[in-house]
């Protein structure tokens, strides 16, 4: 016990300390995610380590309960409001359930924002979402046109034929599809995000089509399957796998040639536009209004619509060059 | 002929035992003290009477279930579905203020739902005479389910103005209705154990089952009477952290069946029955709510939290033994 109180004796000191040398004037932002210890959140840590480098006076808090609950994120946001932070960057658990608590945290001063899973708009200043539908939609074709210089036959797996996400891609890319001369969407079809169904599918395309080249999904889950039936027909190097996908699970897709590249939103780059953003706002340098843009440094700006939400940029290319390093993030 | 001296029959437990409980209670003070002192010298915000206010939301409607639960533990019995219970009473909640009901009814909904689930335990143990660590695991899952077949992946927001004193009201400057319930529910409960029949009851219950049921004591109606008031509890604190979260979503409480265990068992209630007071259940929350404030404002990892909290309970169980022992 006496071992154990010692202990907690220094570490409260050495807190002490820290804190009052942190008062002066630096500007502490909270960075809170849905829960510690979870890879895409480090990495976002990192970013916002990054941003807090590059601005200087800023001390970064890290923090975030350890399951994903909301109660455990209002216990989290109780305690910074205690300690008077300067601003709270959260990936929330619960739109709903996390206002009331942030809502005081803006009564007493402190600038609130959400970032990759957002809050309620009467709960945060801005929302910052990681890419938008329309350059979703655009990433995804042209990932698919890069490798496919002369133009050729496409099809694309998606997720069921309900998914709202996927079908918003799908048709945000039908839109821009004029813009890549050559490329000739020839179907659609639907694994339901199931490996299984998703693979048989992908078999399914390459047979009715021979003369395809490219298969798009725009999931997780489809993308995965579609390379391993790329893989198993023999077809690398005459059929490229492409869409959105996880570096993680496609670390060796990319490795043995069926897909060339894929994208998805950088964690990074998350954590260091929301901390730029965060800072920003609360140094009053910027405005969170309808229509306004906070610039978040070496990321450009962003521009917010009417929900105050803005998206942060195209999702982030992973191939053969930079695969390796993000398969052990997330 | 000498009479022999009247046998004299203790109407309470040993000495001893009453020593160590006091002790206990003792001991977990000189803690709260300790953690307290602690607090305000490692943080320069510890002592603040609205950053203190704030905290108290940290375990003030786990101790309301708490208290119900000290009483069901010391009978002998348990109670592990009362999470889902307060995930249940709050979705009901939601539905009544779909169909325009203002706040009485909600709170009466809240707290209807939360009886009827009490209800349903005490009739499967008690009638049906299932263990009750099994019977409750299956209704936890089962109320669980029934609040995420209503609602999915969709959540109920909007409840009326008035709802939200409940869980985020102030009654007197820093005094905010949830710790007043607290106090109130920490007295009611105290009086009800430690100076009723009822309370007497309870633990001769948790101590022999059968001798009590001979000494005429319904043991079914006692325990029955147990299960509907943490389910009732459970309704009360589905009420305060709706209104407090202002929505309800089905994972609504996730995992707080074993806070509020924890906080019980850290009080010094006996996990095999029979033995525990209120006033430890009061200070074991206070300590929770200490701790977990304590190291959230040093920004410590919650796992670390986790680890001094099952460093404490370990203590807990452990410390009555090895004093048992030596003696």
């Amino acid at each position: 016990m006496s071992i154990l109180r010692k202990t907690l004796t220094t570490a409260a000191l050495a807190a002490a300390l820290i804190a009052n040398g942190a008062q002066a004037e630096t500007k502490r932002i909270a960075l809170v995610v849905k829960a510690l210890g979870i890879g895409f959140f480090e990495a976002a840590a990192k970013g916002a380590e990054e941003a807090a480098k590059e601005l200087g006076d800023v001390e970064i808090i890290y923090t975030g309960p350890t399951d994903t609950t909301a109660e455990g994120q209002i216990e989290v946001i109780n305690a910074l409001i205690a300690q008077r932070v300067d601003a709270i960057a959260i990936s929330a658990n619960d739109r709903d359930a996390l206002v009331p608590a942030l809502k005081k945290a803006m009564d007493r001063g402190i600038t609130v924002i959400s970032w990759d899973s957002g809050v309620a708009p009467e709960g945060r200043l801005m929302h910052l979402n990681p890419s938008s539908n329309p350059l979703i939609g655009n990433m995804i074709i042209k990932l698919a046109a890069d490798h496919l210089p002369d133009g050729g036959d496409v099809a694309v797996l998606s997720a069921s034929a309900t998914a709202t996400n996927q079908n918003t891609w799908i048709e945000e890319m039908t839109k821009v599809k004029g813009n890549y001369p050559g490329i000739n969407v020839v179907a659609t079809v639907y694994g339901d995000d199931l490996a299984d169904k998703s693979y048989r599918e992908a078999q399914g395309l390459m047979q009715s089509y021979p003369n395809l080249r490219a298969i798009i999904a725009p999931t997780s889950v489809g993308i995965v399957a579609a390379a391993q039936a790329v893989e198993d027909a023999g077809k690398v190097g005459q059929v490229n796998v492409t869409g959105l996908g996880l570096p993680s699970e496609m670390a060796g897709h990319v490795k043995a040639g069926s897909s060339q590249s894929f994208a998805i939103w950088n964690p990074i780059d998350l954590g260091y536009s929301a901390t730029m953003i965060a800072y920003n706002l609360a140094t009053g340098a910027a405005k969170a209004e309808a229509g306004g843009a906070i610039p978040m440094g070496r990321m450009g700006s962003v521009t917010l619509d009417e929900a105050r939400e803005g998206a942060m940029a195209d999702p982030f290319v992973y191939d053969a060059s930079n695969v390796d390093d993000f398969a052990s993030i997330f | 002929m000498t009479t022999p001296a009247p046998r004299h029959i203790p109407d309470r437990q040993g000495r001893a035992m009453s020593r160590l409980v006091l002790r206990w209670e003792v001991l977990l003070a000189v803690v709260a003290l300790a953690i307290f002192v602690v607090n305000s010298l490692a943080s320069p915000w510890f002592l603040d009477p609205w950053n203190l206010s704030d905290a108290t939301f940290n375990f003030t409607e786990k101790a309301l279930i708490g208290f119900a639960m000290a009483l069901l533990i010391i009978a002998g019995e348990i109670d592990l579905s009362v999470a889902s219970i307060l995930a249940l009473a709050s979705t009901a909640m939601g539905v009544a203020m779909t169909l325009g009901a203002g706040t009485p009814v909600l709170v009466l909904t809240g707290l209807a739902v939360g009886l009827a689930c009490g209800a349903v335990n005490g009739a499967l143990v008690i009638g049906l005479g299932l263990p009750s660590i099994v019977a409750t695991i299956g209704t936890m899952s089962l109320y669980r389910g029934i609040s995420f077949i209503v609602l999915g992946d969709q959540a109920f927001t909007g409840y009326p103005e008035g709802f939200a004193w409940f869980g985020q009201g102030y009654v007197w400057w820093v005094i905010s209705v949830e710790l007043c319930l607290f106090a109130l529910a920490a007295i009611v409960f105290a009086v009800l154990l430690h100076r009723t029949g009822f309370g007497r009851a309870v633990f001769a219950v948790g101590l022999n089952p059968v001798a009590a049921l001979f000494s005429g004591i319904r043991v079914g109606r006692v325990r029955f009477i147990l299960f509907l008031m943490t389910g009732l509890m459970s309704g009360l604190a589905a009420v305060c952290l709706t209104s407090r979260l202002g929505s309800t979503r089905p994972s609504i409480a996730t995992g707080w069946e074993l806070e509020v265990v924890t906080m019980v068992v850290l009080g010094g209630i006996s996990i095999t029955g029979g033995a525990g007071s209120i006033p430890g259940v009061v200070l074991a929350a206070l300590v929770m709510g200490l701790v977990t404030f304590g190291f959230g404002l040093l920004n410590v990892p919650g796992i670390v939290m986790s680890i001094f909290i099952g460093l404490m309970l370990i203590g807990v169980i452990a410390l009555p033994r090895l004093w048992s022992r030596r003696r």
